[in-house]
């Protein structure tokens, strides 16, 4: 019995490919999971776009489903500007979701629970909005920084204060994903461990006993499949919040 | 699976946390670029369009349908325009053909009471011309016949016939 909660996070090696630059690359248990995201992503809306119904079928109605949520979301917070990010919006959203999803099934790996992952995401958001923002918007794009109608001698203040929260967003964007996920995974291990533990050391009775953990079990698995969409879910609609300020800096 | 590097059993010294083991940083990186690259210019170059087609196809087909039978129903109550127009026009020239045959037939009435009315007059113009004319000829044949009886009888009583003048003087003045 495993009891450790913390071995479902260990990343395994599988292969080692090469080094790059010092750096070990290896085929990992992640790697996989992330080629499984992948490919099931791809491979489902692929199947679902193959018959192209003009009355959809199921495969078919949850892509449409999916297309317009994200679509919608990014049209409410970005506006119509921002469906030039929807592929990029769309894609984040279905990457995390799935790896969320995938880490829900006992015995898969969750890779949304590695900081490296979620922060590399968070990153390329935040490299997006910066670099599209100033491309669009040159050094109007600081008026984000420099917000109009402030009283002047107040202004370095706010300005230090605008420079902190969007320099704190990749850390919270990717802190929040990952914090969430390895929370929830270690909750329910531990939650899953008393079931075993109360059966070895209490036999027939600890079974009985291990009714209350295992009910608890059930109610944490269903909200980590509410957790698991929500975080996709609050991954993307903060991506478009600062998708939109590249797009329309000054409040 | 379980190799030496990552787990925590490595020679009883505790490994750090895995999702902070710098190590495996980089395998992370490597396979999540290759993969959010592939599934970016997977969704992006192909899957989407197609699905936004088929979307886009079908709110086509909806808008189209709609038109149609928009359409539809403007040409229908443009038809029941019309035809509410026709039958109107129709009950007034029925109305209009119903007075004019109607004034027709009063005019025709009428002249045929006017023909008949002056058939009577003449008629009894004629009538009473007659009359006249009949009692005219009587009243001349009475004078006559008083000059005659006049003269006779003042013959009778006086034995010698009066002058014929002095006698329808006589007669002219009683008739009168």
């Amino acid at each position: 019995m495993a009891a450790d909660p913390i071995a479902q996070f260990q990343i395994k090696k599988i292969v080692t490919l090469g080094h790059i630059g010092g750096h070990e690359i290896a085929l990992t248990n992640s790697a996989v999971f992330m080629i499984a995201a992948v490919s099931l992503i791809l491979g489902l809306i692929y199947l679902a776009t193959t018959s192209r119904r003009l009355v959809p079928g199921r495969l078919q109605s949850v892509a449409e489903l999916t297309y317009e949520f994200v679509a919608n979301t990014v049209r409410s917070t970005a506006g119509t500007d921002g469906m030039r990010f929807f592929p990029l919006v769309f894609s984040l959203f279905t990457f995390v979701l799935v790896l969320n999803l995938l880490g829900m099934i006992p015995g898969f790996f969750t890779v949304t629970s590695h900081i490296a992952v979620t922060a590399a995401l968070a990153v390329l958001v935040i490299l997006v909005v910066i670099i599209y923002g100033i491309y669009k918007n040159g050094l109007k794009f600081f008026k984000l920084f420099w917000p109009s109608g402030v009283p002047l001698f107040i202004m370095p203040l706010i300005t230090l204060i605008e420079v902190l929260s969007f320099l704190s967003r990749p850390l919270s964007l990717s802190v929040r994903l990952f914090a969430n996920m390895l929370a929830g995974h270690i909750t329910l291990k531990v939650f899953a461990s008393f079931i075993g533990l109360l059966a070895t050391s209490l036999g027939v009775a600890g079974w009985l006993i291990g009714i209350l953990p295992f009910g608890m079990l059930i109610a944490l698995t269903a909200l980590e499949f509410l957790v698991a969409f929500l975080q996709a879910y609050v991954f993307t609609i903060l991506t478009c919040l600062y998708l939109n300020d590249a797009i329309h800096p000054g409040h | 699976m379980a190799t030496k590097a990552h787990t925590e059993v490595a020679g009883g010294k505790k490994a750090p946390f895995p999702p902070f083991q710098g190590e495996t940083v980089a395998s992370q990186l490597f396979w999540l670029a290759i993969c959010f690259v592939v599934l970016y210019v997977g969704l992006s170059r192909m899957l989407l369009p197609r699905l936004s087609g088929v979307i886009a196809q079908r709110n086509d087909k909806i808008e189209g349908d709609l038109e149609t039978a928009s359409r539809f129903r403007n040409e229908s109550e443009a038809a029941q325009v019309a035809y509410e127009k026709a039958l109107a026009d129709a009950r007034a020239k029925a109305q209009a053909l119903a007075a004019e045959s109607q004034a027709k037939a009063a005019a025709a009435a009428d002249a045929q009471r006017k023909q008949l009315e002056d058939g009577l007059k003449n008629k009894l113009e004629a009538a009473e011309k007659q009359i006249a004319a009949t009692k005219t000829a009587a009243m001349s044949n009475v004078r006559g016949i008083a000059i005659d009886t006049a003269g006779l009888i003042v013959e009778r009583l006086t034995g010698k016939a009066p002058a014929k003048q002095a006698v329808e003087r006589a007669v002219d003045t009683a008739l009168h």
